[in-house]
């Protein structure tokens, strides 16, 4: 555990104290409790930085399942530490901001901050996790939690669509990245993301590296919005401002550039991975820009724009990868300046997007409506909101001084270089990428200027508009202010950047290329000489203000291109024919009726034995072995067999409760003659007790109707039965003729006592060898007992169905008062229930050595009570042992337990068990094992359990 | 005796089933009785039977049974117990409250 896992578990500990936060301090906003872990975050993540840029790798391992190679493995370096102060940096602004955007008392904020923690923590896990399992249920939790606050005012319908859109296109992402890591898992037979690079081999041949690359680009292409997987993107602005600003925008989008970058060590240098990566980032990039152009909503703008921005960090970071071609010099690092483009704009992004999707939050907050068309002129009244979103809006269309600008220039740079690669026609094809960047920079230009002339120029309309527009309040206004300055700081001095992140994150995606102790040298100019750049750059204001200006009388830059497709109809439809698809074809099969269900079943057992029995030709019929069979044993397998048959043919319910209970006490004599004196005994009290219940339970129900059933169904039914009772008869016969493998049980018989000190196998078994299974067991037996107390007591209201008992019901089924007839039972029931319990107790603590042991001893002692409660009535056996049986169960189980627990404290694994012998007084010498312990608990479990099964349902009016 | 006693779990089996297709609640709540029985007499079927003494060292004899099946069974027999008081209040209650125990009328419409 090192201080990286405390950074990671922090903000899920603050999740999971927020609701308690809200609940305790009622006038204080919970954003401001919350707000410390991200600032405290961002801090020790800034004090990092000199130690990772001085080439320190800070790493820990928490092991979580060593036998497959899952460790929670943490590692920071470069790229690592750039998005953790991303997301902590970003997060603590978000959470300010969203304090005066979300009112304490209208919105649910108490869960707000329990999903928006949640992200913090699983975005801090993807970013700083080695092991890639671990990345990927981080991963996961990042879709998790953004379809939670994308859901967030989930009255709405829009909100619950998009919400399960972005789930359902991440995680299918999601999905293909984990069988991407399991592949890369088979090649190279490790999970650790370094060692995987460390590795010194070429992995290109390997047959399994081309779908390992592409199921893990679209895990990334999905959760970075790529075309055509963005159209999640649009609807998830659903969300409430701030976590646009924060996961859709800054950080979680950004995952999948991070995926790429991460893993830009293992797949670049193969050709696939450059074109794949730079051609769907730069469809991307002039995609979400054209459609940035035509949307009237302030958020729509920005999430077209934000999928057209990622899509350009995709391409540079496509085109940065063309540097493995080369093997190191100064070929590869003319390439690397693309890698220091998509870092440095990537760091730019976040910053003037953050402001910006502030900014529309203001907006939206201030007027009450997001559509440009009913904005205009707010300039008046919101100036410092206007100056922000001039700052964001100009940074984004790359224009001087601002941070856009310098990571613009750069991109061009990036794309201009690629055009001099000599490998496969890049000198002729590569020429579409300045182009397509150029132009995908003009409407770069154009929707900007939109944004910002639209909102807060022109001719006011406040007429239009729900509420007075003024000024937001300080603290929604600190955030984006600090993020405009950082703007300017960036763009001014851009070399703040350069030495402490860029530096050490290209270390992280360009490994090979320095050597030991070496860094990469990036310097960033603000003026840069009149360059083909800065050309291209006055060439697209130029162009863009053109545009710009004949923009309404352009038909294509305003209305839809097709209106009669769209991603998101075959979206809707793909989604639409599978929703009725599937459920056509669950109600083929899943009928509602248990008889077909049960027919499943069975078919599949007959199918699946016979057929495994047959595959492996151990079908076999050797009698030579066989135990000598004597004339009584024939005579209860007859009665076993023949009050088994006579079931289905009475037509009395009585006398078909009565002919089960026969088989089980047929079941119990044989389990005498073959020595299973613990399993007579319990199944005799079994029996007695079952028959006994279903007596209770049934003696109201309906007459046992000869069934009706025509032949049609009836035939099938006798086959199934026929053929599951030869099936079984085969197995019986197969697995007595013979071992296929070793038994075990011989080592059961060696060490019982000498392990366990005790001489009844069956009862060492249950309690010490087995004990974990049995305290499972017996909690299953508790929860049964529970049920069965909640179905008789729990009376929903407006649920009342027909008196099928009548009054008749009420004077049978009691046994409150002790009937008249019962003289006999209550003279001898008094004695017999002593010699009963007596005997019980002796049972209980013979079973370590003796037949006898917790389930027999409990059951025994629960039939005595029953007894005593039949005699007496209830209400009488109630004064004379006053135990709530319920809590004897929950006792019980306790004990059964601490025994368990116990171990951990003498330093051995749960449930280790020690005895020894003792001289007692009245006793003599007395063996004493703490799984006697163990055993009460059984004992005082099964007495709870069956009283409670039995009186409730004895009691039930 | 491992064939008859085979011959009879098939037979236990075969009513089992026969009654856990029927209709009416209690005979599926007996033919699971009948099937627990069969599986138990299974598992014992299966280590051979009569092979040693029961399988309480106390006994000091040369060989002992096999005592794994028998700790199962027991496991199965507890957990069968509970199984089948639930099952049998369950479908007490489905009666008290719906007035049938005819498994056809008790099963939902297409759209639950």
């Amino acid at each position: 555990m090192t201080l990286l896992h405390v950074a990671i578990i922090i903000p899920f500990l603050f999740a999971a104290a927020s609701p308690i936060f809200y609940k305790l301090l009622k006038r204080v906003h919970t954003g401001w409790l919350v707000l410390p872990a991200p600032m405290a975050l961002f801090i020790y993540f800034c004090s990092q930085i000199p130690p990772v840029r001085g080439g320190e790798t800070i790493e820990g391992a928490v092991p979580w399942i060593p036998s497959l190679g899952i460790d929670f493995t943490v590692y920071l370096d470069g790229l690592g530490l750039l998005f953790a102060l991303l997301i902590s940096g970003i997060g603590s602004l978000v959470v300010l901001y969203s304090i005066f955007y979300l009112s304490k008392t209208k919105e649910a904020v108490n869960v707000f901050y329990v999903y928006l923690l949640l992200f913090m923590g699983a975005m801090l896990g993807v970013v700083l996790s080695d092991n890639m399992i671990v990345l990927y249920a981080f991963w996961e939790l990042t879709s998790i939690s953004s379809f939670l606050l994308i859901a967030f005012w989930h009255y709405r319908e829009r909100s619950t669509y998009g919400a399960m859109k972005s789930l359902l296109i991440t995680v299918i992402g999601g999905l293909a990245m984990l069988a991407g890591f399991i592949l890369l898992y088979l090649i190279t037979g490790t999970f650790s993301l370094r060692e995987i690079i460390g590795l010194d081999v070429n992995l290109t041949h390997e047959s399994l590296f081309l779908p390992a690359m592409l199921l893990i680009l679209l895990g990334a292409f999905t959760k970075s919005a790529q075309f055509p997987f963005h159209i999640w993107l649009p609807d998830a602005m659903e969300a409430p401002t701030p976590v646009s600003a924060y996961l859709h925008s800054a950080t979680m989008v950004k995952a999948g550039i991070y995926l790429v970058a991460r893993f830009s060590p293992i797949f670049a240098g193969d050709k696939l991975w450059f074109w794949l990566v730079s051609a769907f980032g730069i469809i991307t990039l002039i995609y979400g820009s054209f459609r940035a152009m035509k949307q009237t909503d302030l958020k729509s703008l920005l999430a077209f724009s934000t999928i057209s921005q990622l899509g350009l960090i995709m391409t540079l970071l496509g085109l940065g990868s063309a540097s493995a071609f080369f093997s190191g010099g100064a070929d590869s690092l003319f390439y690397t300046k693309a890698t220091m483009a998509a870092i440095f704009h990537l760091i730019n992004h976040a910053v003037f997007k953050g402001a910006l999707f502030m900014v529309a939050g203001i907006v939206d907050h201030e007027t009450g409506t997001r559509d440009i068309r009913k904005l205009g002129g707010l300039m008046a009244v919101m100036p410092i909101t206007f100056s922000i979103a001039l700052i964001g809006t100009f940074s984004m269309a790359g224009l001087p001084p601002f941070n856009g600008f310098l990571s613009k220039e750069m991109f061009f740079t990036a794309v201009l270089n690629i055009t001099e690669l000599n490998l496969f026609n890049m000198q002729t094809v590569g020429a579409l990428f300045p182009i397509v960047a150029w132009v995908a920079s003009i409407f770069t230009y154009v929707y900007s200027m939109l944004l910002l002339f639209r909102t807060f120029t022109g001719k006011a309309q406040f007429e239009k508009l729900d509420k007075k527009p003024h000024e937001a309040p300080i603290g929604m206004l600190i955030p984006p202010v600090v993020l405009a300055s950082l703007a300017v700081i960036f763009g001014l001095f851009p070399n703040l950047l350069s030495y402490s992140l860029i530096e050490p994150a290209m270390a992280a995606i360009h490994p090979s290329l320095l050597h030991e102790g070496d860094t990469f040298l990036v310097k960033i100019e603000l003026w840069h000489g009149w360059t083909p750049e800065l050309f291209m750059t006055a060439g697209v204001v130029l162009l863009g203000t053109v545009l710009y200006k004949l923009r309404p009388r352009i038909k294509v830059a305003t209305e839809p291109l097709f209106t009669f497709v769209s991603l998101n109809k075959t979206y809707d439809a793909a989604l639409r024919v599978s929703d009725i698809g599937a459920s056509r074809l669950t109600s083929r099969y899943m009928t509602g009726s248990i008889r077909h269900y049960l027919i499943y079943i069975f078919l599949f057992l007959i199918v699946t034995v016979s057929a495994t029995m047959m595959f492996v030709s151990d079908i076999r019929f050797d009698f030579s072995g066989h135990a000598p069979t004597t004339v009584y044993e024939i005579m209860l397998i007859i009665g076993l067999v023949v009050s088994a048959l006579a079931i289905p043919f009475t037509t009395s319910r009585l006398m078909a409760i009565i002919l089960t209970g026969t088989t089980g006490y047929m079941v119990t004599m044989l389990f005498v003659i073959f020595r299973a004196p613990d399993l007579a005994l319990t199944q005799m009290i079994v029996e007695t007790v079952s028959v006994a219940l279903f007596l209770l339970c049934f003696y109201h129900l309906p007459k046992l109707k000869k069934e009706k059933i025509p032949l049609k169904l009836k035939l099938p039914n006798l086959l199934i039965a026929l053929a599951v009772g030869t099936v079984m008869t085969i197995v019986a016969l197969s697995a007595s003729s013979g071992r296929s493998f070793e038994t075990i049980a011989d080592y059961f018989v060696e060490y019982s006592y000498e392990l366990a000190g005790g001489k009844n196998i069956v009862n060492v078994i249950l309690v010490d060898f087995r004990g974990f299974d049995t305290l499972l067991e017996i909690t299953v037996l508790g929860i049964a007992s529970y049920g069965i107390y909640g179905l008789i007591k729990l009376n929903l209201k407006g649920e009342e169905g027909p008196d099928v008992f009548g009054t008749k019901h009420q004077s049978n089924l009691i046994y409150d008062q002790p009937r008249s007839n019962d003289v006999i039972l209550k003279t001898i029931s008094k004695i017999a229930i002593f010699i009963i319990l007596t005997f019980s107790v002796y049972l209980f603590l013979a079973g370590h050595n003796h037949p006898g042991g917790g389930f027999i001893g409990g059951l025994m002692t629960a039939s005595a009570i029953v007894l005593l409660a039949m005699s007496q009535g209830i209400k009488a056996a109630q004064t004379i042992i006053p135990i709530d049986f319920r809590k004897l169960t929950g006792i019980g189980l306790t004990v059964a337990l601490l025994t368990g627990i116990g171990s951990f404290v003498f330093g051995a694994p749960f449930f280790s068990h020690s005895f020894g012998y003792f001289q007692l007084p009245l006793l003599g010498e007395t063996e004493l094992a703490t799984a006697m312990l163990f055993d009460l608990g059984v004992y005082l479990t099964v007495v709870g359990i069956t009283m409670t099964i039995i009186l409730t349902i004895g009691r039930d009016k | 005796m491992e064939l008859y006693m085979s011959l009879a779990i098939g037979v236990l089996f075969t009513v089992g089933v026969y009654l856990l297709l029927s209709k009416s609640l209690l005979r599926i709540l007996l033919g699971t009785s009948l099937m627990t029985h069969g599986v138990h007499l299974l598992l014992l079927t299966m280590s051979r039977l009569k092979t040693g003494a029961a399988p309480l060292l106390g006994e000091k004899a040369e060989s002992y049974i096999d005592p794994i099946p028998q700790a199962l069974i027991l496991t199965s027999i507890v957990i069968s117990f509970g199984v089948t008081s639930f099952f049998i209040v369950l479908a007490y209650k489905a009666y008290q409250k719906l007035g049938t125990d005819d498994m056809e009328q008790l099963r939902g419409d297409g759209d639950e």
